[in-house]
């Protein structure tokens, strides 16, 4: 295999973190191309549910969407239905794992997408939340992936789009976003979680090759380490030749639904 | 948050989109008529809600035919926005934009034009998450003043919009309010309609069904103009009646160049096109593309015939490459 870009290695280690027989909340980019690896390798009965109203994506490989809402992110779907259902869906407690990116993160695992600078006049005005801040706010457990950088990965979020644990502590659950909890951040570098009582951000595992003072450097913020550090097994073969077909192709289609998944139903999730 | 609903709100006034309702006139006639006599219907100052999703199903005949009226002072609402914007923006039409998110897509990077409003404060950008956005349509949709939500808690949006909270008067639970929104006018672009404006789509259906019924005129182009008894032998794929419609605009192509479900997929080609000029010549390359595509032709069906009989047919096979077989 030749060498392993920063996305490769972010969205197949994210893509370990998906269990089988769960429902995902994808986001476009990273967290959708995670949760597609997740589906050909570790858990084929993974639903992945979009944003556009889509349950169910088998996605064909080589024709990736763009947008959570275009014809390519449907392919093989199971069920469309319209935008507001499907955040109700999330509302009403049925997706595992919300799956998001970030521009900007910080060590309470706010997420920003709206400005750099002060919203009033931003220095940088940026797309906005789409459904990042419902998928935050509603889904059991988030998951985020992005690139670890110092510009990302800052003391304070210039503006919280989508709240994680706010200012620590209880905060979250003060403010009223008593569901959802956020899981796992996963970067090129690491794999990190919230500390349980502070909610601070802790580093848990290292991707292979990295120490913790190069972690430490590209983190704008003081992080707080666990005391057992796994290191992270690189990518297989089996999952890196996955991925690249999924992103170029060849269309070895799949088909929308796993073969066994008719006996599965009957027998019950594992 | 958005002033006027909120003193309207607060004045007694919020069944104004109600009392509209009741007073409009529902005649079961032919609402057939062309997009630049429909879209003569907007005025200087309405809320606009566009219907589609970024680049998906996007009422872009209605919209250029609103591009060339040169209306002023206009608030946009989207589920999610595309370029489209752009174009409203440097035709000094748009005031205001609310939605949850606005670009071209990721590969195309950040909106230069959109940046360039917004940072300049120029135009307003309100921005709520995307179900929030759903939900206003859809309480607007409902004829309530607003919906309970547990999302946008505890965010900078909600600080930024100065949106309520709301206590469950049953469990105590803290609850977002969130407030309808009952636009002056809806663009709804769908797979086919009857001449009376009972409306079919095919695929994902965004937002369009509660944006029509929340809007107080509702203006749908369709790909296709079918019978009453075509419509009536698929009753459950009727997503509009009649008498939530007021006009019907027959636009093949209407989407171009964004997509259309089982019909053609978006031309990216042309995205390209407009976004590399517009990063190169800012203002001047958004004013450009809407003298040439908008104002260049005598109606949307010229844009979508200069787009060539080969790029179109190229399109519609991408889409059918992506429907269930």
């Amino acid at each position: 295999m030749s060498d392993v870009t920063a996305e490769e290695l972010m969205a197949i280690t994210a893509s370990r973190l998906l269990a089988d027989h769960k429902v995902v909340f994808a986001g476009v980019g990273m967290p959708l191309l995670a949760s597609a690896v997740a589906r050909r390798t570790s858990a084929p009965h993974l639903t992945i549910v979009l944003e556009g109203g889509i349950i169910g994506t088998s996605l064909l490989p080589g024709k990736l969407p763009i947008s959570t809402n275009e014809m390519r992110a449907a392919y093989g779907a199971q069920m469309l239905t319209d935008i507001t259902d499907i955040f109700l869906y999330a509302q009403r407690g049925f997706f595992d794992y919300g799956f998001l990116g970030a521009a900007q993160v910080d060590m309470y695992g706010n997420i920003n997408t709206s400005v750099i600078g002060r919203m009033e006049r931003p220095r940088v005005r940026l797309p906005g939340s789409g459904g990042a801040n419902d998928i935050i706010s509603l889904c059991k457990e988030v998951l985020i992936v992005t690139q670890h950088e110092p510009r990302r990965f800052v003391e304070r979020v210039d503006f919280i789009t989508s709240p994680g644990y706010l200012s620590g502590g209880d905060s979250r659950a003060r403010a009223g976003l008593i569901r959802g909890r956020l899981g796992a951040v996963v970067t090129d570098l690491a794999l990190l979680d919230f500390e349980p009582a502070s909610r601070r951000m802790r580093l848990r595992g290292l991707q292979a090759g990295v120490t913790v003072g190069q972690v430490r450097e590209q983190t704008g913020f003081d992080l707080l380490i666990s005391d057992d550090i796994e290191e992270l097994s690189p990518p297989s073969a089996e999952e890196l030749t996955i991925y690249r077909e999924l992103h170029e192709g060849p269309a070895a289609e799949e088909a929308p639904v796993p073969a066994e998944a008719g006996d599965q139903v009957t027998a019950g999730p594992a | 948050m958005e002033q006027v609903a909120v003193l309207a709100a607060r004045a007694g006034r919020e069944p104004a989109a109600r009392a509209a309702r009741e007073a409009a006139a529902r005649p079961m006639v032919d609402k057939r008529t062309t997009a630049e006599a429909a879209t003569a219907l907007v005025r200087d100052g309405d809320h606009v809600a566009v219907g589609g999703t970024l680049y998906s199903r996007t009422p872009m005949a209605l919209v250029f035919a609103l591009l060339r009226h040169r209306r002023r002072h206009l608030t946009v609402s989207r589920p999610l926005a595309c370029y489209e914007i752009e174009l409203f923006l440097a035709t000094g039409a748009l005031d205001r934009i609310v939605t949850s998110w606005v670009g071209i897509g990721l590969p195309w990077g950040l909106a230069p034009i959109f940046r360039h409003y917004v940072e300049r404060g120029a135009a307003r950008y309100d921005e709520w998450s995307h179900l929030a956005m759903g939900l206003r349509y859809k309480a607007g949709a409902m004829g309530v003043p607003f919906l309970p939500s547990l999302t946008m808690l505890g965010s900078d949006l909600a600080r930024t919009l100065d949106l309520q909270p709301v206590d469950c008067p049953y469990t105590g639970e803290r609850l977002a309010a969130v407030p309808a929104l009952n636009p002056e006018v809806a663009l709804i672009h769908a797979h086919r309609a009857d001449m009376f404006g009972n409306v079919q789509v095919d695929g994902y259906q965004h937002m369009d069904t509660d944006i029509a019924r929340a809007a107080r005129t509702v203006i749908v182009s369709a790909e296709e103009i079918v019978s009453p008894a075509e419509i009536a032998a698929t009753p459950a794929a009727t997503m509009l009646p009649h008498f939530a419609v007021d006009a019907v605009v027959p636009a093949p192509h209407g989407a171009y160049p964004h997509e259309c479900y089982g019909l053609y997929g978006p031309d990216f080609d042309h995205f390209d096109a407009y976004v590399a000029a517009a990063k190169e010549h800012g203002l001047a390359a958004a004013l450009r593309y809407v003298e040439k595509n908008v104002d260049g032709h005598a109606d949307f069906a010229g844009f979508v015939a200069a787009a060539g009989a080969d790029r179109l047919a190229a399109l519609a096979a991408d889409a059918r490459e992506l429907m269930p077989q």
